[in-house]
């Protein structure tokens, strides 16, 4: 089987192929696989009382191992408190030395940034959007706490091939549309669990021209479609022959700006259906959206402009180093100016534990990845996801509103 | 055969409704299982008894990697988890704690509220208490997930097998 598979691998293939010891592997089969990367934030507390649980007492390959502290940072309530600082002091027992502390950034950009994701890693990590790897040509893989506290342990975890989707996009979007738009598309297309068990493997002039940022923001969402892992080649590349479930395509230049309606992400709509939807709150930020090309787009929307009275704004950079290049090129201060709330990097509002929780009965259109009941707050609270151009166009007009009318 | 009563949950039960984030800086099973499902039914972890079990449509526990929402279901006393489909980080999650997660599609329609049902793990089959002949049978669990299941999760597998090597060494 393997002689016949040799020459016929996706990229994904190949990856948990070399991270497997293996000369090849086939979709469905299950693997051993090392890591390269083990990521976890706030939740390494867990793993490291799992991985307590289990007997071991060192770390099978501590280089691999990075924590970053980013889901409720600085600490929201005692106990995230406490567990932050046990964190810190076994990240000293242990030896952990890609540690990175509260306020440097959200976990999956940190890895991007610091350059410690890189092409054809295998990176496993507690975060459903582990899945951003992709976006430097890695397989980036989200697992429970158990899963990590057994790499920890072992150096390796048990994982089944994925068959591999071909996702081409080609084309240049038009006015007002964005690689979020993009996202939806494709999250729509596929639908909330079309991907089930898969890898979206992107192609395509569209993805070909995209930058790192954007990239980034397809592969994230591709979370959204229950996708194992996303990625766009880089450096390792599938064979010719390499075998796909199946090719579905998306044409960018036909997209239009897009927005997922409460309470599931594949609830795709153009924003022209809903505009005029009254909102509480406009949220810019997250693992999918809070970069600097997303924050320069919102303070060109939003410069000299005011964020409407009835609605509030919270900006969270994606990380330290977006939040300075940002403050540096006088694109914070535009923010600020207009209206918007800037806080230090993290998850921010996302997760709904702190920093713009909604309250009942309230809306939020927000630059991030989940619209679920409850997600950001009180359960009846409604998020409507959109691109961070939409977000900061409903801003400044206190409802949905189509970013084409602030973009010239 | 394990045997238990049935909640009924409807598609896309995802990790933010089976535990919010809010909750999350607390990693007690008992808190947890305390706030288990209440976005969807705030009566649930008042109600819910141990041994009981649910039975949902598609994509049970999609979104989070939030290990958290299989610990807070078996906090609260749910030893099965039966679906149309599921998310895939709750599905590991779950089978690692040691909680029984069978895909059945149809079952969703097959059984009702509150009625007691049983799972004949050898035979495949999922049936009612009351009616043996209303039953459905669903696809063997994987080897590796069977050997999770069995071991009673992948903490007691770990044991063993670090154990194993330490006495090797030894």
């Amino acid at each position: 089987m393997c002689l016949s598979n040799m020459s016929s691998m996706t990229v994904c293939e190949k990856v948990l192929a070399r991270a497997s010891r293996r000369e090849c592997v086939s979709p469905g089969e299950i693997v051993d696989a090392y890591p390269d990367l083990a990521m976890s934030h706030d939740n390494a507390y867990l793993v490291h009382q799992i991985f307590k649980e289990t007997g071991a007492t060192k770390l099978a390959n501590p280089s691999s191992v990075v924590i970053v502290l980013d889901h409720r940072v600085p600490a929201n309530t005692v106990n995230s408190a406490n567990t932050q600082r046990a964190v810190r002091k076994m990240v000293a027992e242990l030896g952990i030395e890609k540690f990175f502390d509260v306020g440097i950034g959200i976990c999956h950009q940190v890895l991007v940034e610091k350059g410690l994701a890189k092409p054809g890693m295998l990176i496993i990590g507690t975060d459903s959007h582990s899945t951003s790897y992709g976006a430097v040509g890695a397989i980036g893989i989200g697992v429970g706490a158990t899963d990590m506290a057994c790499i920890w342990a072992k150096g390796s975890l048990w994982l089944k091939v994925p068959e591999s989707i071909r996702l081409i996009v080609t084309g240049n979007t038009g006015k007002g549309v964005f690689a979020k738009d993009v996202a939806l598309a494709m999250v729509s297309k596929i639908g909330s669990m079309g991907a089930d068990y898969c890898c979206i493997e992107f192609h395509g002039s569209y993805i070909e021209r995209a930058s790192l940022s954007e990239r980034f923001t397809l592969c994230n969402m591709a979370a959204e479609t229950g996708a194992k892992c996303a990625v766009t080649p880089r450096e390792i590349l599938p064979d010719q022959n390499a075998r796909y479930i199946k090719t579905l395509e998306i044409d960018a230049k036909r997209l239009e700006p897009l927005v997922a309606m409460p309470h599931s992400v594949d609830n795709v709509v153009p924003v022209t259906d809903i505009e005029g939807t009254r909102i509480d709150q406009a949220f810019l930020g997250s693992c999918t959206n809070g970069r600097l090309d997303d924050l320069q787009v919102a303070a060109s929307i939003l410069e000299k402009k005011r964020v409407n009275r009835n609605t509030r704004m919270i900006v969270t950079p994606a990380s330290m180093d977006v939040y300075l290049k940002a403050m540096r090129l006088g694109i914070i201060e535009k923010l600020m100016r207009a209206g918007a709330v800037v806080t230090n990097p993290g998850c921010g509002p996302c997760l709904g534990a702190h920093q713009g929780v909604l309250g009942e009965r309230e809306v939020c259109i927000s630059s991030s990845n989940r619209n679920f009941r409850g997600r950001m707050g009180a359960a009846d609270a409604k998020i409507f996801l959109a691109s961070p151009a939409t977000v900061a166009a409903s801003a400044i007009e206190g409802k949905i509103t189509d970013p084409r009318r602030f973009l010239t | 055969m394990i045997c238990g009563r049935v909640w009924k949950f409807g598609d896309n039960i995802d990790t933010d409704v089976i535990i919010p984030g809010r909750y999350l800086d607390n990693y007690s099973p008992e808190y947890l299982a305390k706030h288990v499902m209440e976005g969807v039914d705030p009566s649930f972890s008042s109600s819910v008894k141990k041994g009981d079990m649910i039975i949902a449509g598609r994509n049970f526990g999609i979104g989070s990697s939030r290990e958290q929402a299989a610990v807070a279901l078996k906090a609260a006393g749910i030893q099965a988890v039966i679906a149309e489909s599921f998310g895939r980080i709750f599905f590991r999650n779950a089978i690692n704690q040691g909680m029984l997660v069978i895909s059945c599609p149809g079952c969703s329609k097959k059984f009702e509220n509150g009625e007691e049902i049983c799972i004949d793990l050898d035979n495949k089959v999922i049936f009612s208490k009351k009616d043996e002949s209303c039953k459905m049978s669903f696809k063997e669990l994987s080897p590796i997930i069977s050997k999770i299941y069995s071991a009673g999760g992948l903490v007691n597998l770990l044991k063993a097998e670090l154990g194993q090597e330490g006495q090797k060494k030894a």
